[in-house]
């Protein structure tokens, strides 16, 4: 398009000049807003820095209110450990011996729908630079994967394309992938979910944050060139609703190079050794409109950029291009005059291209030229900050309260073991609890050589000090049928399961980071669903003082009226002071005591028996008290300290019997269990036992040796406990027997298991 | 036997990382008087029988629903090879 800029006093000279603020994205009243935060039109390159900005994506305007949660219900304890909280890039928690950890997980589902390689691809890119401009060094990425119904044929475009794309760039990054989530669910038909966490470690010293101080200092942009890639990315793309023609808003995608990032992260960390950075801020989306106005808000206020100096890989390229190109790879540094020299040295090393675009002041305006005229004069704050903040209207659903009538307790149950064998081998083979390992094998794991646990443990986990053993677990969840059920207790369980799956590694619960997907914040049944959920994880980390540090609001997950299952993807940072006391989470001897911990309740409602049996969906979710979940916690450090356990394995998604099955076919050790403690103590039957979702529940193996030791520990703090079976043979023959109920070959589950994926999309 | 090539580019304003790196090879080794380099690709459909108007019509479906991701990728050229 032939184009001549528009200036602030062009602007001022035709102030009724038609402006495109809806193609935008822009809603009339916004625009008004902008007009007199102004005092004048705003010109183009100002309009398109606010309509990026205030976009939902960005200023989290709906979800504003409800997030302050997070930060007004903290306990001081959840403040000891946390070095760097909410708002920044990535919070960062220290976890002892100078060593500090930062973390988030960040939604990247839209442009994941639209083109699922790049898209998942620059999301583990995207998420990676935050950890990169908090002064650390990225060290291991996980994903939390949503996607439709395994038998859509769009399912496997979609499957192929964003697992290609996650291992295509961690792996070219030379990054661990440690854990994630995959579920299928038709409600993610046409809205799958990619949420992206990355995880980095610094020394305490190198913390570095978004913030531009130092009147005089100059601010460098500098990675990969600016092109056309992802425009509108944030605005139009994540903020909107896909229509039920499908994907239209086709171009607002960016095309990731992992070698280019790679280069940045050495690059980077090369400038913090050598101090040579005031502050930094990665380019993610809204590019430079975001970088520049979140820098001189949390600075001295005031900058001055030369658009000119941008190097461009497109020449054509208007100024509103330049400032809301989403192209990836790239970062902005302030930096000391006197210091420039050492820095072009470094990043001439490093053959990134750099370029000086302006710098700090205390005018407490962002003022940008191009062309030699003045194109933007803002107070940043009121792009960066200031935006809108809605108040969105809530609805109870119409439809909830039915829903949680419609119990899973009536279903038919099995009347006998044969009966109870096939719905075993049924839920094993269920596309949820099916092996995963078509996925992770795509994915490195152990590169670095510090990944003390990964897939298809509970957690994660990574050796951050070679020397001393001092590493950190982490562990997400998020059952979005137990939110669709209620909410608020959805959230709760999220964050239970979450902490019980670090707990069982052997590593103490820190801190919190979530990505809240969600349907359309403009249906008030919707806004209902997330204002319950952010109260119960608010509750909830208050309860278990524990911070959330950060995280990520993902909405208009939704095709025309049908949104997703709420999602509160939940991940929760444990610290273990050695990695060599982890606990496996199967075991791997015979002749060990199973115990499990924990009561069973009756509770099928929205669990993964109900879905896989009966197609079933309703009832309420399974209680949670948190009190007990980290008594569990406490009591398996305390096993682990002493080294009681030769196993830890938390019952989640089809109960103990999915427990079971992942034990015994992880390392092939067989296994002999009866029911008869549990139905007799809980007052529960066989399906019950065997399915139930119940909360606050672990089974343990422990060594005969250790065996008075442990039920002593147990004993001491009065956790239910009993024994429910012992491990048996290794081999070819190993065998899970379900006393008085059925028997089944290791070989026939691990092969049940592992052939429903392959099926779909090998 | 008749062929017909379909080429297929990169978008003019996505990012080509392959080119970018073979752009960066060729300065590097000191061909200075090129500035940019963008890969895409070329397929050679061979045909049964002449190429006729409908033959075309079909190589260009199957090029931008096929053999491109119209998402990232542009059709630039269908054409029978001579």
């Amino acid at each position: 398009m032939a184009h001549v800029a528009d200036t602030v006093e062009n602007a001022i000279a035709t102030p009724d000049k038609e402006q495109p603020y809806g193609a935008l994205g822009l809603k009339p009243d916004e625009y008004a807003k902008i007009r007199e935060i102004l005092g004048r039109r705003p010109t183009s390159g100002e309009l398109a820095m606010y309509s990026v900005m205030w976009s939902e994506h960005c200023s989290y305007k709906s979800s504003k209110i409800y997030l302050r949660q997070f930060g007004k219900k903290v306990s001081p304890k959840m403040k000891e450990h946390l070095m760097v909280g909410m708002g920044e890039n990535a919070g960062v928690v220290d976890i002892g011996e100078g060593w500090a950890v930062t973390f988030k997980v960040e939604s990247h589902n839209h442009p994941s729908y639209i083109e699922p390689f790049q898209g998942a691809a620059t999301g583990v890119g995207g998420i990676v630079r935050d950890i990169i401009s908090m002064g650390a060094r990225p060290v291991a990425v996980m994903d939390q994967l949503r996607f439709g119904a395994v038998e859509n044929p769009d399912t496997a475009r979609v499957v192929h394309g964003v697992v290609g794309g996650i291992s295509f760039y961690g792996n070219c990054l030379g990054l661990p992938n440690i854990g994630g989530e995959t579920y299928f669910d038709a409600v993610y038909q046409g809205n799958p979910l990619v949420n992206a966490l990355a995880v980095g470690v610094l020394r305490h010293e190198d913390l570095h944050l978004a913030n531009a101080s130092g009147v005089g200092n100059k601010v460098v942009l500098f990675g990969a060139r600016t092109g056309g890639d992802g425009i509108g990315g944030a605005s139009i793309l994540a903020s909107d609703s896909f229509d039920k023609t499908g994907p239209t808003k086709r171009p607002a995608v960016q095309v990731g190079d992992p070698f280019a990032e790679k280069v940045l992260i050495e690059c980077c960390l090369e400038l913090y050794k050598n101090e040579l950075v005031e502050g930094i801020q990665d380019l993610g989306a809204a590019g430079i409109s975001c970088a520049t106005s979140e820098l001189a808000s949390n600075g001295d206020g005031g900058m001055f950029v030369e658009l000119d100096n941008v190097l461009l890989r497109d020449p054509t390229l208007t100024a509103e291009e330049i400032l809301m190109s989403e192209s990836q790879e790239r970062m902005m540094a302030v930096v000391k005059p006197e210091k420039l020299d050492a820095f072009m040295a470094v990043v001439n090393k490093w053959d990134v291209e750099t370029s000086v675009l302006g710098e700090v002041t205390d005018t407490g305006r962002l003022v940008i030229h191009h062309g030699g005229e003045e194109i933007v004069n803002v107070d940043p704050r009121t792009v960066a900050i200031d935006g809108p903040v809605y108040e969105r209207p809530v609805a109870y659903p119409s439809w909830i309260d039915e829903l949680n009538t419609k119990t899973a307790a009536v279903l038919p149950r099995a009347t006998d073991g044969a009966g109870l064998k096939e719905q075993f081998l049924e839920l094993v083979a269920s596309p949820n609890l099916a092996d995963k390992s078509l996925i992770t094998d795509q994915y490195d794991y152990y590169v670095m050589g510090n990944t003390a646990l990964a897939f298809p443990d509970d957690a994660g986990m990574i050796r951050v000090d070679e020397e001393s053993g001092l590493g950190f677990s982490i562990a997400t969840d998020a059952n979005g049928r137990y939110c669709q059920l209620d909410p608020y207790e959805g959230a709760r369980l999220a964050l239970a399961e979450a902490f019980r799956n670090v707990a069982v590694s052997g590593a103490t619960p820190m801190a919190v980071t979530d990505c809240l997907n969600f349907g359309s914040p403009e249906d008030p049944e919707v806004m209902w669903q997330f204002s319950r959920a952010v109260e119960g994880l608010a509750d909830a980390c208050l309860e278990m003082e524990i911070p959330v540090t950060g995280g990520n609001v993902s909405f208009y997950n939704q095709t025309g009226s049908n949104a997703i299952h709420p999602t509160p993807v939940v991940g929760v940072l444990g610290v273990i002071d050695d990695v060599a006391r982890r606990i496996p989470s199967a075991w791997q001897d015979e002749g060990q005591h199973i115990y499990l911990l924990g009561v069973t309740r009756e509770e099928l409602d929205g669990s993964a028996w109900a879905n896989t049996i009966h197609q079933h969906l309703g009832g309420r979710p399974p209680q949670v008290d948190l009190g007990r979940e980290m008594e569990l916690a406490s009591l398996l450090r305390g096993a682990s300290l002493e080294s009681l356990l030769g196993s830890a394995h938390d019952l989640s998604d089809g109960g103990l019997a999915q427990a079971l099955a992942e034990s015994v076919v992880r390392f092939g050790v067989g296994a002999r269990v009866w029911l008869d403690d549990i139905i007799d103590r809980d007052g529960v039957d066989a399906t019950n036992a065997l399915f139930s979702e119940s909360t606050g529940r672990v089974i343990v193996s422990v060594p005969r040796e250790d065996d008075v030791k442990f039920q002593g520990l147990c004993d001491a703090r009065k956790y239910p406990v009993l024994r429910i079976g012992v491990t048996t043979g290794v081999g070819s023959d190993a065998t899970l027997e379900v006393q008085g109920q059925f028997t089944v070959s290791v070989t026939e589950i691990r092969e049940r298991s592992a052939a429903t994926l392959p099926k779909y999309f090998g | 036997m008749p062929t017909i090539v379909v080429e297929v580019m990169p978008k003019a304003e996505l990012l080509d990382p392959a080119g970018k790196a073979v752009a960066g090879a060729l300065a590097r080794l000191g061909h200075t008087s090129f500035t940019n380099v963008r890969i895409g690709k070329r397929f050679e459909l061979t045909v049964e029988g002449p190429v006729t108007d409908a033959t075309l019509a079909q190589a260009q479906t199957i090029a931008e629903e096929i053999l491109s991701n119209q998402v990232i990728e542009d059709v630039t050229a269908v054409f029978e090879a001579k």
